[in-house]
């Protein structure tokens, strides 16, 4: 499975090891280092009363930037799942787009402050909006797949999610579908070991959820999920043989969950402190500081640069999310469908905020009076 | 003009649309070499082969999961469930995803997709091929409810849903395929989705109905006729979005209105039309909207003696009419 090592412009060894250039794995660690850095801001303006809820990809950004890595941005698809902030980073989305979306912002890329947050997706960089119901956007980039196919646009889709998910029916209707017509599909699970608070061992019967691939007679892989590079030589196969029209493959990265199921999950009740301790040595980010360092690719002074980019950047990002406009009231019966119908009804009060009697278009009989 | 069949109008349809534009492709099962169990899709495998009509597993979820996302990434999917029965495992891709999709991406995304699914009762199909599924559908805002009753109509409302920019769930009452025949003009004519049509004027009494209970509106329509009373049929053809314009006129004029429906009485499509003529036209009112519905029970029983004490009939739907008219 390890790509040959080739000579490339601008590579160092370990670069030319994986066939990228330096100035790819930089990139690689400046994605996952936003994605911490924009996570941690999420949860500080949660717990100091700014944003009502946070979904944490603490401890999977490694993965997830390593495996949208070999796809193409504005070509191929990603469908998400609410952990993805480093994979939705990957693939064009940046710190702005995910805190307008925590405060649910009119300007929200992802659905104009409509849905929680958490999920994330957007028509222009191909990335599938997403509901709660897990699993469902495995369908959705299965059709996609199978759209690519019969169009031959030479496109790639992705799906990822949880292993939680992955014992949804959706998943088995999927990949059964995906192998039989060799569509150019890749799930990704990140396995992180819990289901909120169901652990592993209460999921699945067997260790792996790569083990499922065969069953479908498609290649499982497993990967670390603080190993980034490994995550990237995995997801790079899958994609060269989605390609090539050989059909889909399950890479399950082996991840884990820093943090809380959210920001309403008291986690402590279900795993123990040693457990939560001993979760920093498998922490992707310093892991892959390391790495890149150790093979002179990352300097402390370019370190410093990026953290000092990255901190500016969410900074900005913040204030700019915080000082934005909400979402008017005027236009929440907007696209219910692409054109308007005359026969939804609007509700009796209109459309006013607060106490929902201020320009209001609707029918006035109620509210009049109401006043 | 030539006469056709119900599955006829169906059938030509989905193959000039596909001619027309080959983005349009038909998934489902059993809708390849053997053209589905009721033959609506027969001959399009051979026509335009076995990428664009393709064969799925039994697994109805994926049949509607992967058209929303072929939908998404520039293709027309025109899913086929084999029965409405079957269509619950895929209630959760219709509901959470198809119908929800423009809204939640703000305009992002949109679903071009119909879902195809034969529906009723009256064919000793039982309680799991009889099933009318509707009023699950027609609840949630972002589906539009299509329920043809003639080859005509089916034919233009078809391509109509086919060429919507949003998920289309198009319902064909199994019992019409081959028992209603109708004028189809040749030609690329559309029925536009959300307009109802007065089948049968009248002064004293509004029906409304769809589907196969359209045409025993109509029998019944010309049974209480012989008996002096004259009712005006409203077809509804499109359950949401309502044409409420059409229907409130029409009870506006009459003072009395009867739904008919095959479906469960109990919060049925009849419910919400009941309610929504109450609050609207009550001014206008001369009698309790009332309604001719399916009984109460979880299915269609199988013995005939059972299934024509559920189904709907003309008969029973003349009986109601004469309670209202008497009112």
């Amino acid at each position: 499975m390890a790509t040959k090592a080739k000579p490339v412009a601008g590579a160092s060894e370990l670069a030319a090891s994986v066939g990228l250039t330096d100035d790819d794995l930089i990139g690689m660690y400046r994605i996952i280092a936003t994605a911490r850095a924009v996570d941690e801001r999420m949860w500080v303006l949660n717990r100091a009363g700014r944003i009502p809820f946070v979904i944490s990809g603490q401890g999977h950004e490694g993965a997830q930037a390593a495996i949208a890595w070999p796809l193409e941005k504005r070509k191929d698809w990603i469908a998400p799942f609410y952990r993805s902030i480093a994979t939705c980073l990957t693939f064009g989305m940046q710190a702005r787009d995910i805190l307008t979306a925590q405060y649910a912002k009119a300007i929200d890329l992802s659905s104009g402050g409509r849905q929680m947050p958490g999920h994330y997706g957007n028509v222009a960089n191909n990335l599938v909006s997403l509901s709660s119901p897990v699993a469902t956007q495995m369908l959705h980039a299965v059709g996609i797949a199978l759209a690519a196919k019969l169009r031959k646009t030479g496109q790639v889709a992705l799906t990822t999610m949880g292993e939680g998910s992955s014992n949804q029916g959706d998943v088995h209707e999927g990949l059964n579908f995906a192998a039989i017509h060799k569509l150019p599909f890749i799930l990704c699970i990140e396995n992180n070991g819990y289901a909120i608070s169901v652990p592993v061992s209460k999921q699945l019967a067997l260790p792996d959820v790569a083990a499922r691939a065969s069953g479908y007679g498609i290649p499982g892989v497993i990967v670390d999920g603080a190993d980034v590079l490994g995550c990237y030589r995995a997801a790079k196969e899958a994609v060269d043989r989605a390609r090539r029209g050989d059909g889909p493959t399950l890479i399950e990265a082996k991840v884990i969950r820093l943090t809380a199921h959210s920001s309403d999950d008291q986690q402590t009740k279900y795993r123990s402190a040693e457990e939560l301790a001993d979760l920093q040595r498998q922490d992707p980010l310093p892991r892959f500081r390391k790495e890149l360092k150790d093979a002179g690719v990352l300097t402390d002074a370019l370190e410093a640069q990026i953290a000092a980019d990255v901190k500016a950047d969410i900074d900005a990002a913040t204030e700019y999310a915080e000082g934005a406009a909400d979402p008017d009231p005027r236009n929440a019966m907007k696209w219910v469908f692409a054109e308007d119908w005359p026969g939804e009804t609007p509700p009796t009060w209109g459309f006013g905020g607060g106490h929902g009697l201020e320009g209001h278009e609707g029918d006035h009989s109620a509210a009049e009076d109401a006043v | 003009m030539a006469l056709k069949t119900f599955i006829e109008a169906v059938r030509e349809t989905l193959a000039e649309e596909m001619r027309r534009d080959e983005a349009v492709i038909v998934l489902g099962e059993d809708v390849g070499l053997k053209g589905g169990v009721f033959l609506a899709t027969d001959g399009l495998y051979g026509e335009f082969g076995d990428d664009r009509v393709i064969d799925t597993p039994l697994s109805e979820s994926l049949i509607v999961g992967a058209s929303i996302g072929a939908a998404m990434n520039g293709l027309r999917p025109v899913a086929e469930i084999q029965f409405a029965d079957f269509i619950h495992p895929a209630f959760n891709q219709l509901v959470s995803e198809a119908a929800r999709m423009r809204y939640r991406s703000n305009n992002g995304f949109g679903v071009p997709m119909t879902v195809r699914a034969p529906y009723g009762g009256g064919v000793h199909g039982a309680l799991y091929h009889s099933q009318s599924v509707e009023a699950f559908f027609a609840h949630v805002p972002g589906l539009k409810i299509v329920i043809p009753s003639t080859p005509y109509d089916a034919a233009g409302l078809l391509r109509s849903s086919i060429r919507d920019d949003d998920p289309v769930l198009f319902f064909e009452h199994k019992k019409m395929y081959r028992s209603v025949r109708g004028d189809v003009p040749a030609g690329d004519y559309v029925v536009p989705l959300g307009k109802a049509a007065i089948t049968h004027p009248g002064t004293q009494i509004t029906v409304i109905a769809y589907g196969l209970m359209a045409h025993y509106a109509l029998e019944a329509a010309d049974v209480v006729a012989e008996e002096g009373i004259s009712v005006e049929v409203v077809d509804l053809r499109t359950l949401r979005p309502l044409d409420k314009e059409t229907v409130l006129s029409s009870v506006r004029k009459t003072g009395k209105c009867l739904i008919v429906y095959e479906d469960n009485r109990f919060l049925g499509y009849g419910a919400e039309l009941s309610a929504i003529i109450a609050e609207e036209a009550f001014d206008y009112l001369d009698g309790p909207v009332s309604r001719i519905a399916g009984p109460d029970v979880p299915g269609v029983p199988y013995n005939h003696v059972l299934e024509d004490w559920f189904m709907v009939n003309p008969e029973k739907i003349a009986d109601g009419i004469r309670k209202l008219a008497a009112y």
